[in-house]
């Protein structure tokens, strides 16, 4: 039997064993979607329910960030004091989960964090480029998934049909977890994930601005990559403010998007962790990761690498300083972090 | 951004934020000391080069600015003794980004002007009108709501 599918009993087990135990109260996993390439994120609240539960190839929704809603609301049922809440990690959701206890938008001791190995998450998009139409059901190994489909069925190189963010993982290892369910899967970690920035910092700034023209104008001002980031967790959001100007889209220039766009990458730079969720979800297909890694570049080549939420404690770099700082002049001269 | 209409003379409009205890001083005393510098210049006075939010930079461009310019305390100087080391880190990361995403890269700079340095205060402004003027309209970052 292929590992992923026993993964999945696996996990299914341990919760419904926490969920009778009166260890935790709720579980976020995964469940069926529409397709069988969408399982939502889902909230478990008895072993029953559990029958739904899905962990496969398409399992990259992050869940840690529904920590926060579901803590608020059972904060304000008054009730399940003290209650914890399962959720399930995979290992870069691992990074996601503990900056929301950084930022003290998640408590610890409401969450019990299970950490599960994973196999590489598919891209559906490069599955489709594949020539794959009407996609039905899926068999998965480690190393291939075979598609069935209206269009015939087909096996795939697991490499080649990988998320974007897979191919430059950050490794099987958890920044925050209470335990580990099947842990020490190979990753596909090894890749320059600097590789695009780079590519973009050596055109021309022509180039780069209608490369960027090209891809922001696409936007449709959904808030998606706002909503799935597990640090855009504000309460008030700038971007919820109709004095913005830039609530809605517009149509008229290049202005809201760029706003919009340097905005929130610069809300969540030294605090992005790369996790990859804001790029996966844009209905649109822009490269939001091109912007956040830049970020991320220049953070590593100004003030030292920096891994946002693998230590809980670090101090995040734009809210740090050094006396010996680059100047912002000598940046720009220098034609950004290179 | 306005063009005189006579001479078609282009004078970039910018924008100083300045913070209250060194930079704007030193606006003043270069007022006082009767030093030239353009009148296109809009200085607005921060309590500390901290303040200055991002957003803020973007928004006068927004709002039909051709440069945006913030000056400060000198590093070791700052009134609230670290405000302008953190805005350095903000402003080294998002001129980074302006850059990358094709705005040209004369349109932003930091200065630290003391609140001694009203000379330092004139000749920077000159020079930045200068570089602006030379770098025409803002037309990487306008928006058309905005326009008169
Ligand atoms: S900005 Fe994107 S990659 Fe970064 S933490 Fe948020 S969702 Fe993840
Ligand atoms: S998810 Fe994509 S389309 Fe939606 S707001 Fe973000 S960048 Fe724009």
């Amino acid at each position: 039997m292929p590992a992923v599918k026993e993964i999945q009993e696996k996990m299914r087990a341990r919760a419904g064993e926490l969920l009778r135990d009166g260890g935790v109260s709720m579980a976020l996993g995964w469940k069926r979607g529409e397709f069988c390439h969408d399982p939502e994120p889902a909230f478990f609240e008895s072993e029953a329910e559990l029958d739904n539960f899905v962990y496969d190839g398409f399992s990259s929704p992050l869940l840690s960030k529904y920590l926060i809603e579901t803590i608020r609301k059972d904060k304000q049922k008054g009730e399940g004091k003290g209650s914890k809440f399962l959720v399930f990690l995979k290992p870069c959701d691992s990074y996601g989960l503990n900056l929301l206890l950084k930022e003290h938008r998640v408590e610890r001791e409401r969450v019990y964090a299970v950490g599960v190995g994973c196999p590489g998450m598919l891209d559906v998009d490069k599955i489709r480029a594949a020539g794959v139409k009407n996609m039905r059901s899926f068999d998965e190994t480690e190393t291939e998934v075979t598609i069935h489909a209206s269009s015939g069925d087909k096996t795939l190189a697991r490499r080649d049909i990988l998320l974007e963010k897979c191919l430059v993982c950050k490794g099987p290892e958890f920044a925050v977890q209470d335990e580990v369910l099947a842990p020490g899967l190979p990753s596909f970690e090894g890749g320059d994930r600097f590789a695009g920035v780079t590519e973009l910092e050596s055109m021309s700034p022509e180039e780069r601005f209608s490369f960027w023209r090209n891809e922001l104008s696409r936007c449709i001002r959904c808030n998606a990559c706002r909503n799935a980031c597990p640090v855009c967790s504000c309460n008030k959001c700038v971007f919820d403010n109709p004095q913005s100007g830039v609530q809605a889209k517009s149509n008229a220039d290049s202005f809201e998007e760029n706003m919009f766009h340097i905005v929130r990458a610069f809300h969540v730079a030294g605090r992005c962790s790369d996790c990859g969720e804001c790029s996966r979800v844009c209905p649109q297909k822009i490269p939001l990761h091109l912007l956040n890694r830049k970020f991320i570049k220049d953070i590593n080549a100004f003030y030292g690498a920096f891994q946002a939420g693998a230590d809980a404690e670090a101090r995040a770099p734009l809210t740090n300083y050094e006396f010996g700082d680059v100047e912002p002049g000598a940046v720009v001269k220098r034609g950004g972090g290179a | 951004m306005p063009i005189n209409a006579e001479s078609g003379e282009f004078k970039p409009m910018i924008v100083a934020f300045c913070c209250n205890w060194c930079s704007y001083a030193g606006a003043d005393l270069a007022g006082s000391s009767r030093l030239s510098y353009p009148a296109d210049v809009k200085i607005i006075r921060v309590p500390c080069s901290c303040r200055v939010n991002p957003l803020f930079m973007l928004r006068a461009f927004q709002r039909g600015a051709d440069g945006v310019i913030m000056c400060g305390c000198h590093p070791g100087d700052c009134h609230y003794t670290s405000g302008n080391y953190f805005a350095r880190r903000r402003m080294a990361l998002l001129f980074s980004m302006l850059e990358y995403l094709g705005i040209e890269k004369g349109r932003v700079r930091v200065e630290w002007v003391s609140a001694a340095e009203g000379q330092k205060f004139a000749i920077t402004m000159n020079q930045f009108a200068e570089t602006v003027a030379a770098l025409g309209e803002c037309k990487r970052l306008e928006d058309l709501r905005c326009q008169p």
